[in-house]
């Protein structure tokens, strides 16, 4: 499987660098290295959802409590979490951090991912969800750090796009 | 049994709890009896608050989480249901109010009019201790056995079909929010 390992593993040590301490995910594809990352850190919280809006809740109640979390996902898996997001971490200011694996983007090989690929970006700007798209292993540190302290300065949910180009070996 | 009263029969032991309610009747009526730092109501995002208490008990550990919630939230997340005894926190407790319908909007019925049976899913699920109550005396005797055990338990509390007749109540929303985080925040990290 080309999902990068140490593009995960870049990724995975700037949520650390970052105190990020819960990570709530459910699978898919190019998130694989990433969860079991999170899964063999005794250090990290890692949640696994039956589906992906429980995430923005445990998410909610992880900043409630003082921790830092975020959300790993898929598009398809944002799009399934509209209401959690505009209604619980909109609602009530919650500094909610999704790295959202961009499928159905340039690229992508599989039918039935593009529906979502097209619509991410546009759902992510009508919601007003700041977002910057990670595709390439030099800015992920900083982008990470970017968004997380966005997120806290306005206590509003800001997203991070993990792009092909950094997720997929293969091209 | 009527919601009001089984809430105003625990009020006292949620003064020491960190308590999620869902939206409308279950957070006025929590409010009438009387408002705490500790207890946040989760007003919209139907289904989530047992997730948010999800989120709580495992960031706090040393914390004893009480969910209220309803009926018609938890179906809209039935999958919340195998996360919460995935991850088992022994420091929360589900209470479930299940009066079989959507009241604040009409009253149409929930599926659990028809036989759909919350604490037989959750127990499917895998919560460890499940229990239906129907009388006043049955539910706080559960509650109280749910707190003495420490572990996770989903107790389902039928309840007649009546609320109060508005939702709508002088604490806002982000002042609540901000006034329990301050709250959590405060709290030991350990027992």
């Amino acid at each position: 499987m080309p999902v990068s390992v140490d593009a995960s593993r870049i990724i995975y040590d700037a949520l650390k660098a970052c105190g990020v301490s819960v990570v709530s995910a459910l699978p898919e594809t190019w998130l694989v290295h990433l969860i079991r990352m999170a899964e063999d850190d005794p250090d990290m919280t890692l949640v696994r959802l039956a589906k992906e809006e429980e995430g923005v809740g445990i998410a909610t109640g992880a900043h409630l409590a003082g921790a830092r979390s975020v959300m790993l996902m898929q598009n398809h898996g944002f799009l399934q979490s509209i209401n959690g997001i505009v209604s619980c971490a909109q609602l009530y200011r919650i500094p909610l951090v999704m790295l959202i694996s961009h499928r159905g983007w340039f690229g992508e090989r599989d039918p039935w991912q593009t529906e979502g690929g097209l619509v991410t970006i546009p759902v992510l700007d009508a919601l007003r969800i700041p977002y910057e798209t990670l595709d390439a292993r030099d800015h992920v540190a900083h982008r990470i750090a970017k968004a997380m302290t966005l997120a806290h300065s306005t206590n509003r949910p800001v997203a991070l796009l993990l792009g092909r180009d950094l997720m997929w070996e293969d091209g | 049994m009527k919601r009001l009263e089984a809430i105003a029969a625990i009020h006292g032991r949620l003064q020491d709890c960190i308590v999620v309610t869902i939206m409308g009747a279950v957070a006025a009526e929590l409010q009438s009896l009387g408002h705490r730092p500790n207890f946040f109501y989760l007003q919209h995002a139907m289904g989530l608050a047992s997730s948010v208490g999800l989120g709580i008990a495992l960031s706090k550990p040393a914390a004893r989480v009480v969910v209220l919630d309803g009926d018609g939230s938890v179906l809209m997340n039935l999958g919340g249901l195998t996360t919460l005894a995935r991850y088992r926190p022994r420091n929360l407790t589900h209470v479930v109010f299940d009066n079989e319908s959507l009241l604040s909007v009409g009253g149409f019925p929930t599926a659990t009019a028809t036989g759909s049976d919350i604490a037989g899913m959750a127990a499917a699920a895998g919560i460890p201790r499940t229990a239906t109550v129907r009388t006043l005396d049955d539910f706080t005797a559960a509650f109280d056995a749910a707190l003495a055990a420490d572990d996770l338990t989903t107790l389902v509390a039928k309840v007649e079909a009546v609320g109060p007749a508005g939702f709508v109540t002088d604490l806002g929303l982000l002042e609540n929010r901000f006034q329990f985080a301050r709250h959590l925040r405060g709290l030991p990290e350990t027992p």
